[in-house]
Order: structure tokens, then sequence, then C-alpha cells
């Protein structure tokens, strides 16, 4: 793992992680619930294109995602804020996550993407289901993880 | 890759012998060096396409080979509909027909000194590029269905670019059989301020020169001669590629068990070509290949622009445009009978020989234009495919250098500011609006791209012609 960071609600306890791809890169959420892990995995997300700290969560924007199972789950919900991001020229810096028997509906807070201070990378092309994974760990945290495609 | 894994058949030709539920051998065409760092995960991944149903002849990487999603990048395999084949929406990828165009201009290096900065100045401000830029083409629903089934075609029928363009594009710059009805509203409002734009991460815009010919049979037929101004573009379908890769992967994953298809990673995500779900996917990449060679023309349009302005004697006439990540209906020998195939290239170019009528007939004595892009620092290579290239992979070839290094890596490794600086005292401007992005796509994060193409030259995947190095490069 190259980069790890805190959320802003969350304890000192980084909450998301990226671990390396050859081409691309892994994003991973830790918590100790799904949502939480989930949450994560969104804000390392972003540290893909640009340092969350810049980004101010000023404007909310929601999302809703059906899936068969977890993973796709984490997959859908990465690919609908994919989607938020390329279609309002936003960057997201703050999420919450409330799953429920069938799906999952979040907010995201950010704002409008300013080049010269976000100085974005790279854009995300989607989430993959390479290394993909949502599981609990041997302490009990729950771990949401894949590759996203840059 | 541990070499035990495999058996050598030539020197540049490694294979995997059928084990488990694979239906044919693995290839891999790359020099030993290559194949010892390559990933333990081409392996893998070589392997896992090699069972999927229809699959025939054999599961290939191409020198230029790394981990991908599912299928390996620069994975070639191609499936029989007839013998119960799929169709991957994992094995074409998000970026839908990402690919390369080469323009020659006319021009030399010399006839450029006097204006180099403000053309690097105006390609960077004209050219939209990065995350959040936006197009100047703006398509009404009606718009962009006519631009998804008609490609550069399209493009051209609207003012962008020339109509002698086409014949330099695959497909004469429109793939048929696209069905724009099959691409989600998602996928459409994504693209609608998109169109026109390079994107981000390893796509560019270069100006380079010739500084060494390979072949003078074939140079002069494409019209490259050293010291010529050439004009690259690697970019793709943009966000309605993405999102239909995201939509239908899901599809697929979804679906597969339905269809009795057993996906050893789910990112190999299939469904049988003659299926609702296989036949849907097939309309939509389609019209996806159709928006980036759409793209592309507009891209091109805009630079000839800039070049009008600042050097009116130039003529950008197109060499050729190239696709990296499709699936396409080909016919090709198997067993001594021709049949017909459904190929993806995912990160491999086609690299069709010479006599081949889908070769453009100015260019068909010698073969197709294989365009290989490498790094903002290094070079890229103009192949042309061979006949044997046919027989070894379907007419596929090498498409880039491929990282060897994570973004991270690179991050840790170089500031974007060096580069741009150590880059500007080799002749070459960087001109990009992420100082971080140009730190992640730093020419030392790729493998050395001349290995990769010497490997696909000496497989005889495609034979060297031209190597060309930057002068200038606009990232997003």
């Amino acid at each position: 793992m190259s980069y790890a960071g805190t959320n802003v609600e969350s304890s000192m306890q980084p909450n998301w992680e990226h671990f390396p791809h050859e081409a691309d890169m892994g994003v991973r959420g830790i918590g100790s619930t799904k949502e939480a892990a989930f949450e994560g995995a969104a804000l390392a997300l972003t540290a893909v294109i640009t340092d969350p700290a810049e980004v101010m969560p000023t404007q909310p924007v929601t999302v809703a995602c059906e899936a068969p199972d977890d993973e796709l789950l984490l997959v859908d919900w990465l690919n609908a804020l994919v989607y938020e991001m390329a279609t309002r020229k936003m960057l997201f810096s703050r999420f919450a996550v409330r799953l429920n028997d069938h799906g999952l509906q979040g907010t995201a807070w950010g704002e409008p993407v300013d080049v010269a201070r976000h100085q974005p990378a790279v854009e995300v092309k989607g989430a993959t289901y390479t290394e993909l994974s949502v599981k609990q760990d041997e302490q009990g945290r729950w771990i949401a993880q894949c590759v996203v495609d840059v | 890759m541990d070499l035990n894994l495999l058996k050598r058949r030539g020197p540049d030709e490694w294979h995997i012998s059928p084990r488990g539920k694979m239906r044919v051998p693995g290839v891999i065409y790359a020099t030993e060096s290559l194949i010892r760092d390559m990933d333990e995960k081409v392996y893998e991944q070589v392997t896992n396409v090699a069972t999927l149903p229809g699959i025939v002849q054999a599961s290939y990487a191409m020198p230029d080979a790394h981990w991908g999603y599912g299928f390996p990048i620069g994975g070639v395999a191609a499936f029989d509909p007839d013998l119960g084949g799929v169709v991957s929406a994992g094995g074409v990828g998000f970026d839908i027909s990402c690919g390369v165009r080469a323009l020659r201009t006319g021009l030399t290096v010399e006839d450029l000194q006097p204006v180099k900065e403000q053309l690097a100045e105006a390609l960077f401000h004209r050219i939209p590029a990065g995350v959040g830029s936006r197009g100047k083409v703006h398509l009404d629903r009606h718009e962009m269905d006519a631009m998804l089934a008609g490609g550069a075609r399209w493009a051209v029928g609207k003012g962008y670019g020339l109509h002698e363009d086409l014949e330099f594009i695959e497909e004469h710059g429109c793939m048929a059989d696209a069905k724009p009805g099959c691409v989600s509203d998602y996928a459409k409002k994504r693209q609608q301020d998109e169109m026109g734009t390079l994107g981000s991460g390893n796509h560019y815009l270069e100006v380079q020169q010739v500084v060494q010919v390979f072949d003078a049979e074939a140079a002069p037929i494409f019209g490259l001669r050293k010291g010529d101004l050439i004009v690259s573009i690697h970019c793709g379908s943009r966000g309605l590629g993405h999102q239909i890769g995201t939509e239908f992967l899901k599809r697929m994953a979804v679906s597969a068990a339905r269809y009795h298809i057993e996906l050893p990673d789910r990112e190999l995500a299939s469904a049988p070509i003659n299926s609702e779900v296989g036949q849907d996917y097939l309309g939509a990449m389609r019209a996806g290949i159709n928006c980036a060679l759409a793209n592309r023309q507009i891209v091109t349009h805009l630079v000839r622009q800039v070049f009008a302005d600042l050097l009116p004697q130039a003529t950008l006439s197109l060499l050729y445009d190239v696709s990296h990540n499709t699936c396409k209906v080909e016919e090709h020998v198997i067993d001594g009978t021709p049949t017909r195939l459904f190929v993806h290239r995912k990160g491999a170019t086609r690299a069709f020989g010479p006599g081949h009528p889908d070769v453009p007939s100015s260019l068909r004595a010698v073969g197709q234009p294989v365009l290989i892009g490498g790094t903002m620092g290094t070079a890229s290579y103009v192949l042309v495919g061979t006949k044997e290239s046919m027989a070894l992979a379907f007419g596929s070839a090498c498409h880039g250098a491929g990282r060897s290094m994570s973004r991270h890596q690179a991050l840790r490794q170089w500031r974007g500011r060096d580069v741009v600086t150590e880059l500007a005292t080799r002749g070459i401007l960087i001109r990009s609006p992420s100082l971080r992005g140009v730190a992640e796509e730093a020419p030392g994060a790729y493998k050395d791209v001349s290995e990769v193409v010497d490997a696909a030259d000496e497989a005889n995947l495609a034979r060297k012609v031209a190597r060309l190095e930057p002068l200038m490069c606009v990232k997003g």
C-alpha cells in the first residue's frame, strides 16, 4: 500500500488505502461496518484522482444502487460515483452509505472540479471486478475493495 | 513469470499446454527478458481466457502483455459462434476502441522551430484534455444516434475532416451493425460534453519527428522519411465507451450462469454471441467503436485548425488510425477452413498483412500500418503487418510499452515539474493541466517500448518501419 487516509468523520484509524495494480490502482475501504468500508472505498476512489483534503464537501448528490450481492453492489456504488463525477464535472470528499436488503442509498458531498486547485491526475473509467471483495477480516473489520480502471 | 510454467517453441514464442478446463493452449509472444518481467497474473489470465466457450486455436498474449481485468492487457482471443462462442465485455474493456492515429504533416523539424512554443500552447488550449474538460461539440439525441451509427463518416459529413481520411481508418471510419438503441441513456448523457476531447491518463496528443527508418520498402509507401514531422493522437470512446463497458460487464456477469458459462474470474463476463445479451452488447460496443472513431476525427479537425493558423503550409494527411480494444468479425483460416470468428483484442493492435482486402488499396502491397504509442520521453513506432501474423495471432501485434511501475510508485519517484523541466532540456515540450498527472505518466514508469517492438518484429507479428520521437506532448 502506498497511500492511506482518514475520513473526516471517523476515528484516527485510516479508513481507506490504495493497493498496487500494474497498470491501474486498487481502492480499499476499511471500517467497523460494511457501510463504513463502502464509504472508505469511495474516498480511496477520490484519492486516485486528487488529494481528498483539497475537495470541499459543499454540494450533496444522492445515488441509489441495487445488485444481487455485496461485491457487485460495491462496484455499482463506485461506478455511480464515477458517473456523477463525469456528468456533473464534480469531485467528492465526504460520503454516507445506507445499506438495506435490496441495495444501497448513498450521499456524496463535493464541489465542481477546479483544475488549478485539484490538479486532477486522471479520470477513472470504471470500477472493475478485479481483486473485488467485500468481507470481514480476522479482527472483525469490514474490507471493501476492487481495482479501478484509469 | 516463472519460465518453468512455459514451453519455449521459438526465440519469442512460449506455450502453455492445456490443463484443467482450458479448451486451447495459451501462447505468449515475447523475449525471454520480457517474459521474466511479466507478472504471474498474465499467465493466470491467459489460461482463464482459454477456458471460455467457443475459443479457437489459442489464447494469445502480445509482447507488451500485463495484468489486466479478466483478459490480460495485450490479450487476443477469437471465438466461433457455431461452436457456442462468446463475446466478452471484459475482453474488450472499458475504453472501447481506444486507439492511435498518425498524421503526416508534409513538414520537417526545421519548419517547426520558429513556432514550436506557440504550437504547443495552441494545441494545449484548443484541444480539451484532462479531468473535467468539456468538448465544443454538443449532440442532441438525434445527432448522438447518428454519430453512434456513423462514426468518423458522420464526423466528416459534419465538416470535421476530409473524405479521403476515411480510407485510412479501420472499417473505413464506420463500424457496421452498430445499434445506438442498445446504448443506454446514461452512456449517452456521459458523452454529451465529451466529443472531441482527449481524456486523461496515458492518452495524449504528440508532435513527433521520424528519427529512423528501418524498412525501405514500406516507409515510402507510408509516406515516411527521416526528419518528417508527424502528429499522433491517442484517445478513445470517452465516457460513452466506459459506461457501455460498465453496464454490460454487470449484465454479462449476472447472466453467465443462465447461459451455463463458468467464469473463473467475474471480469471475464461473457455471453454467447448468439444470445440476446451478446447481440445487445455487440450493437452497443460497435456504437462505442464509432464514438471513438468520431472522437479522433474531431480532434484531428481541431489539430488541423491549429496548424492552419501557425503552419499553413502543413498538409496533415492521415497515415492510419488503429483501435486497441475491440471485438470484430473477421475471417481467419482454422485447420485449413476459412472461418468467421469474433476476434477480441484487448490492448492489442490489428496488424493485417500484405494483400489483405481490409488494408487500404494504396498500402495493400506492404500491409497495414501498426501504430505503437510510447511515452512522452521515449519513442513511438510505426510497424507494418506481416503475412505470418495472420497465422500467428489472427493478424495482431502489441499496442504500446505498458507500465512497469504503479502510479503511486511513479508519484514517489518523480515530481511533475521536474519531469517537465527535464524533458524541456531535451527539446520536448509538455503541456498538461495536471503536474501530478505528468508525474504519474513519467517516461521511467513505462517499460522499454523498443524492447517490446523488437520482440514483435522478431516474432513476425509486425515489422518495424520507423521510429518517431516526441517534440511536444499534450497530456490530459
